[in-house]
């Protein structure tokens, strides 16, 4: 990488989008700590795709929930976008959430009852838009994702690709500067794996940041750069050829 | 999130789950309507007392001099003792008091017991019998039906004739016309000359069970020692005057009966103040038992709105976590379910309020009872309803706003 080295005190580089430094995270489990990070630094800049790997234990989720702002580290530092979120208290940390971090879980996550245009406006109600520009800019993201024509289905009538492309819709609605998926596939056949490695890789061409936690080699592939981690420790850092 | 966002939330919300919300509904629905019911009940039968119980009893404008207190609720042994030393009434002091009295008013002696009044065929058991004077109609309101009342003259001299209730006046002669026949109580004879229409009912108690026959007539055998009544009844046109009266009353009374300036009066000057005072108590009771008892129904209502909103919470668990993860923060997600607990409470008060205004009307149609609405009892069960289903909504909407998201969206 040849990214300058950071040091406690100093600001992230202006194209920088994450930054963690020296960052670990302990879980108390009564009698004994379980040190799920024990110091972890990447930097990660604009425009990246990039898969995190590792064996389950190692950390990738806790990685994850950090960087998604769901989780606040035990030490060290995490900057987005050249904010210093590490010390951020619950509501600004669930306005970064909102406005900064599109989610894309492994098991959709969507409102069963909700139809595919209301999942993909809860981002921007939380945001405060109102009710005419959240219905145009929800539908523009479904628009976007491919299913422009299925505004009003609700989740149950809808294939597992097409409720990850709704989740994708839901996660870029409020223009995010970070896509987290977290084993977006996984819950998938590979053949709508594929479909949506291939989306991925559109809004990656198109600009979006992407960063992707998996344990499958092959979707892993699909990234440009792959950090992974082992027992709450960065064990290699390459980017591969696309 | 604004709040209006919340409510079409909470209201998408309460459609998706109509057997939960349902059920909190009725919680909130059943407390607000039993509390307004139960309010306008005992308004009711505050009315039927302060109406008709104490204007039967006694009357409006009109107190009655007697040797004791005609409703005597929790009165000790000695108190009745010395009760039963005072003199009685008499011919003599009625009349002394009658002609002191200087403000207009009406008067008329009581003496009453319960007696058998017969034909040769037929009988009446207990019959209310009065032994009375002229005005006694007039200040009881009893119209005479059929025939007419005996009058100032047969007053004066006894002559043994005799006004009967309807109820009585039906049983002697189902098919008769009863004027001009005669009865005997008591072995006398008495001539039949009116019947009074019908008075109802008092707590189930006929009101038309009753004969009334001049105090000079045999019948002051049957009610009372010669020359002694149990009241002298005295009714003025307004209530200045009556209390007027009811001073120069006193003041008769107890020149007659030497009483000095520090002794007590040996008789009472009773006024319908003195049985609704007695009412008094028993609706202060009735007014802390009765609705009471409904504050009890809306805590458990309560209770069973803050466990299915509990319920809700666990089930959504998962829901909260996605929640959080878009963006909601922990005062989005407290305003989501106390708007789901609110839109609950809310229309359970509405149609609580409906169906309790509805059953009052009901049971004053049905029953006895003038059965009133109170506003304030609206303005109570909403505020109280409401309130229940909102606070019952706190605790859980606290505990789902604290829910950690990567927990709460690990959940499945």
């Amino acid at each position: 990488m040849s990214l300058q080295e950071f040091r406690t005190g100093d600001t992230p580089l202006p194209d920088v989008v994450i930054l963690t430094h020296k960052l670990t995270r302990d879980y108390d489990m009564g009698s004994e700590t379980v040190r799920a990070l024990r110091g972890v630094s990447i930097q990660i800049r604009k425009n990246e795709y990039v898969a995190v790997m590792g064996p389950s234990g190692s950390g990738k989720s806790t990685l994850m929930n950090l960087v998604g702002c769901l989780d606040t580290p035990t030490s060290g530092e995490y900057w987005l976008n050249s904010q210093k979120v590490s010390d951020l208290v619950d509501d600004e940390l669930a306005r970064i959430r909102n406005k900064e971090i599109g989610f894309v879980f492994q098991t959709f996550n969507l409102l069963p009852r909700a139809d595919a245009l209301h999942n993909v406006e809860l981002p921007l109600i939380y945001a405060g838009l109102g009710a005419k520009e959240r219905k145009a800019r929800a539908a523009q993201a479904l628009q976007r994702v491919g299913l422009g024509d299925r505004m009003d289905h609700r989740p149950n009538e809808l294939s597992g690709g097409q409720r990850q492309r709704v989740a994708i819709a839901r996660a870029l609605v409020n223009n995010p500067s970070i896509l987290l998926a977290d084993e977006p596939t996984g819950n998938l056949d590979s053949t709508t794996g594929l479909e949506i490695m291939g989306l991925f890789r559109e809004l990656h061409d198109a600009g979006q940041t992407v960063v992707m936690v998996t344990h499958e080699q092959d979707i892993a592939a699909q990234a440009a750069r792959v950090i992974t981690l082992r027992d709450g420790l960065v064990a290699t850092d390459q980017l591969q050829a696309a | 999130m604004r709040l209006f966002e919340a409510v079409v939330l909470a209201l998408r919300t309460l459609q998706a789950q109509k057997l939960k919300s349902g059920f909190s509904f009725i919680g909130v629905f059943i407390g607000v309507t039993s509390l307004i019911v139960a309010w306008s009940i005992v308004n009711g039968i505050n009315a039927y007392m302060t109406d008709k119980f104490a204007g039967t009893i006694i009357g409006v404008n009109t107190f009655h001099l007697r040797r004791r207190p005609q409703i005597t609720p929790n009165i000790s042994d000695s108190t009745w003792r010395a009760w039963a030393r005072r003199p009685r009434i008499t011919f003599g002091d009625a009349d002394a008091v009658t002609s002191a009295i200087t403000v207009p008013v009406t008067t008329a002696w009581q003496s009453s017991d319960q007696a058998t009044v017969e034909t040769g065929a037929k009988k009446v058991l207990s019959v209310d019998i009065t032994g009375a004077t002229e005005r006694y109609f007039d200040i009881k309101n009893l119209k005479i039906a059929n025939g007419r009342a005996f009058t100032a003259q047969e007053a004066r001299s006894g002559v043994p004739v005799i006004v009967l209730g309807e109820e009585v006046a039906l049983k002697l002669y189902p098919d008769r016309d009863p004027i001009g026949k005669q009865v005997r109580i008591g072995g006398q004879p008495y001539r039949v000359i009116g019947v009074v229409e019908h008075q109802g009912k008092l707590f189930g108690f006929s009101l038309d069970r009753f004969a009334v026959a001049p105090a000079r007539s045999p019948i002051q055998d049957m009610v009372n020692p010669p020359g002694i009544i149990d009241a002298l009844i005295v009714k003025g046109a307004t209530l200045g005057d009556m209390q007027e009266a009811m001073a120069q009353a006193e003041e008769a009374m107890r020149g007659r009966r030497h009483l000095r300036p520090r002794q007590d009066n040996n008789f009472v000057l009773e006024t319908s103040e003195g049985v609704l005072a007695f009412w008094a108590g028993i609706q202060k009771f009735l007014m802390i038992i009765g609705p009471g008892l409904v504050m009890v129904s809306l805590v458990v209502g309560g209770i069973v709105i803050m466990n299915i909103m509990l319920m809700a919470v666990a089930e959504r668990t998962r829901e909260i976590g996605l929640r959080k993860s878009l963006g909601a923060r922990r005062t989005d997600i407290l305003r989501q379910f106390l708007a789901e607990s609110t839109a609950i409470a809310t229309a359970g008060a509405t149609f609580g309020v409906a169906a309790g205004v509805g059953f009052s009307v009901l049971v004053n149609l049905a029953s006895p009872l003038p059965a009133t609405v109170s506003p304030f009892s609206i303005v109570l069960g909403v505020v109280i309803g409401g309130g229940v289903g909102i606070v019952a909504g706190v605790y859980p909407a606290s505990r789902a706003s604290r829910l950690d998201p990567i927990t709460a969206l690990r959940q499945e």
